[in-house]
């Protein structure tokens, strides 16, 4: 991405037709610390890892409860992100107020999105420069949402943001097809791989990344680190055995696949428009 | 030219008095709705009579109208207040729909809005004068609600409203039970809807009963109740009376 004469205001068209400064906003998003959201039929997990500014700060909190059966996951300017989850939280609360029934999520991420894209449209405001994975039920069950900057929003059955995400999403392409039937067990444990994936090469552990779950039956809420610690050390041990990088699966037994080496694909390429992503 | 301007005092709360749109009292009204839940659904019956004071002077009034695909409305007190509660209803089943998104506004979500506008008017000072029952069925469950206008709510499973309290749920609390079939359930109503006939001199003997199940929601042409007038007591009704008249 590079300067241009048509990337100052977020209301010039490139001769292209892009909007650069919503291109810009997206970068940010790029930036940030990986987030990734995965959904079975009934659940919906969300995982971040944890960046903190030094060793003696604390890390910045990138997964948010909108409502009891809606939380989000952001990467990105993390303050932006704090404003639109707030956004969403009043939005919930006045629906609940109104109805005595919760905002189906499908409605909520529509708002967020014209929200947002109101931001790409008006000289005097700038693009939100934050990416939210929403995880939401609703009357047709359970579903997984990516709102971006530009105003775009799409479902998606497991998708990953912010920086190396690609390698996240490389291990969820694999194995997406899976997440539909599968258990939410098994379902947070694919989540913690995918931001395994992410850390590349770092050692998983709970101090290192944040793990919720929303499902039927089941209100959001952000999992404790001692039960994260637990569902690693799970899989951890039989990926010592196996040697590393692979699939272990000791408790459902499923594939039975070790596929080693997971593709550390690059990123998309930088001149493509990245509605593509 | 006001020679008598009423000035308000300075720590009114009452707002402008040029502010003629409060609802001061009813002109046109309808007289109770009953309603209870059976085995498949909602039954809800009202009379189709639109008095003026005491005069009988409206007797086609539909006071019973289906909200969106789930709900049922009926509606006593001021007629004109009805049909305007029907208009924003109107507008929010077809925001909903717009949605196109397979979700959609079932009865809870209706009554619990009904109930937000009527408190709301009700704390302008400005009220909607009605009393409504909300039921429907969405999702196989059973709901049946109402709203008063200062904004009561609640859910039972038989809700009348004006006299239908007094006179018919008295009957409904001896004779009603879970899973009435249809045809139970029907008379039951008719026998509510009978006594307050006898009693109730806004009642007039021409109903509607209306159902609502999972499948839809549909409502009886007019018919008329049988009446007995034969009791004894009704013949020289002043026989006993002590006084001129």
């Amino acid at each position: 991405m590079f300067r241009n004469q048509y990337d100052t205001d977020v209301t010039t068209w490139s001769p292209a037709g892009r909007l650069f400064q919503v291109e810009y906003a997206m970068e940010a998003v790029k930036q940030g610390s990986a987030a990734i959201g995965l959904r079975s039929k009934t659940h919906v997990v969300l995982g971040c890892v944890n960046k903190a500014n030094s060793e003696l700060s604390s890390h910045q909190k990138k997964i948010f409860k909108v409502d009891d059966h809606i939380g989000v996951a952001i990467a990105g300017l993390t303050a932006d992100g704090r404003v639109l989850s707030r956004y969403m939280r009043n939005e919930c609360i006045n629906y609940s107020f109104t109805y005595e029934s919760p905002l189906p999520v499908g409605r909520l991420v529509v708002q967020l999105a014209d929200k947002a894209q109101v931001c790409t449209q008006r000289s005097w405001k700038r693009p939100y420069g934050v990416g939210l994975l929403v995880a939401g039920l609703d009357e047709s069950g359970a579903h997984l949402y990516y709102n971006c900057p530009s105003g775009n929003y799409f479902e998606y059955q497991a998708f990953a943001i912010g920086s190396r995400s690609q390698a996240a999403k490389t291990y969820l392409e694999r194995r997406f097809e899976s997440f539909r039937d599968t258990t939410r067990d098994d379902l947070v444990k694919d989540a913690l791989m995918a931001i395994r994936e992410t850390l590349q090469g770092e050692t998983l552990k709970s101090s290192v990344c944040t793990v919720a779950v929303v499902g039927v039956g089941e209100p959001f809420h952000v999992l404790d680190q001692g039960t994260v610690q637990q569902m690693i050390d799970a899989f951890e041990i039989v990926a010592e055995q196996e040697g590393p990088a692979a699939e272990p699966d000791v408790d459902s037994g499923q594939e039975a696949s070790a596929e080693p080496e997971p593709e550390q694909g690059a990123a998309a390429g930088e001149g493509v428009a990245p509605m593509d992503i | 030219m006001n020679f008598t301007a009423s000035k308000q005092p300075e720590n009114c709360l009452l707002g402008p008095e040029s502010d003629s749109q409060r609802t001061l009292s009813p002109y046109v009204t309808g007289t109770s709705v009953v309603a209870l839940k059976y085995k498949d659904g909602i039954l809800m019956a009202a009379d189709m009579g639109g008095s003026y004071g005491s005069t009988l002077r409206y007797k086609s009034v539909e006071r019973m109208k289906p909200i969106g695909k789930h709900s049922l409305l009926g509606a006593s007190g001021e007629i004109s207040d009805f049909q305007e509660i029907l208009k924003y209803l109107d507008e929010l089943i077809l925001y909903d729909n717009m949605w196109d998104d397979g979700n959609s506004l079932g009865p809870k979500e209706v009554h619990n809005y009904l109930t937000r506008v009527m408190y709301n008017r009700r704390n302008k000072f400005n009220p909607l004068w009605n009393s409504l029952v909300l039921g429907g069925v969405k999702k196989g469950e059973k709901y049946l609600g109402t709203v008063s206008m200062i904004g009561v709510n609640f859910e039972d499973n038989h809700v009348a409203t004006g006299f239908g309290n007094h006179l018919a749920r008295p009957i409904l609390r001896q004779e009603w039970h879970e899973n009435l079939s249809f045809e139970d359930g029907v008379k039951l109503l008719e026998k509510c809807m009978r006594v307050l006939l006898y009693r109730d001199r806004s009642a007039i003997n021409k109903l509607q009963i209306a159902k609502i199940t999972e499948e839809g929601m549909t409502i009886s042409q007019p018919y008329s109740l049988k009446t007995y007038w034969e009791f004894s007591a009704f013949e020289n009704p002043t026989q006993g009376a002590v006084g001129s008249w």
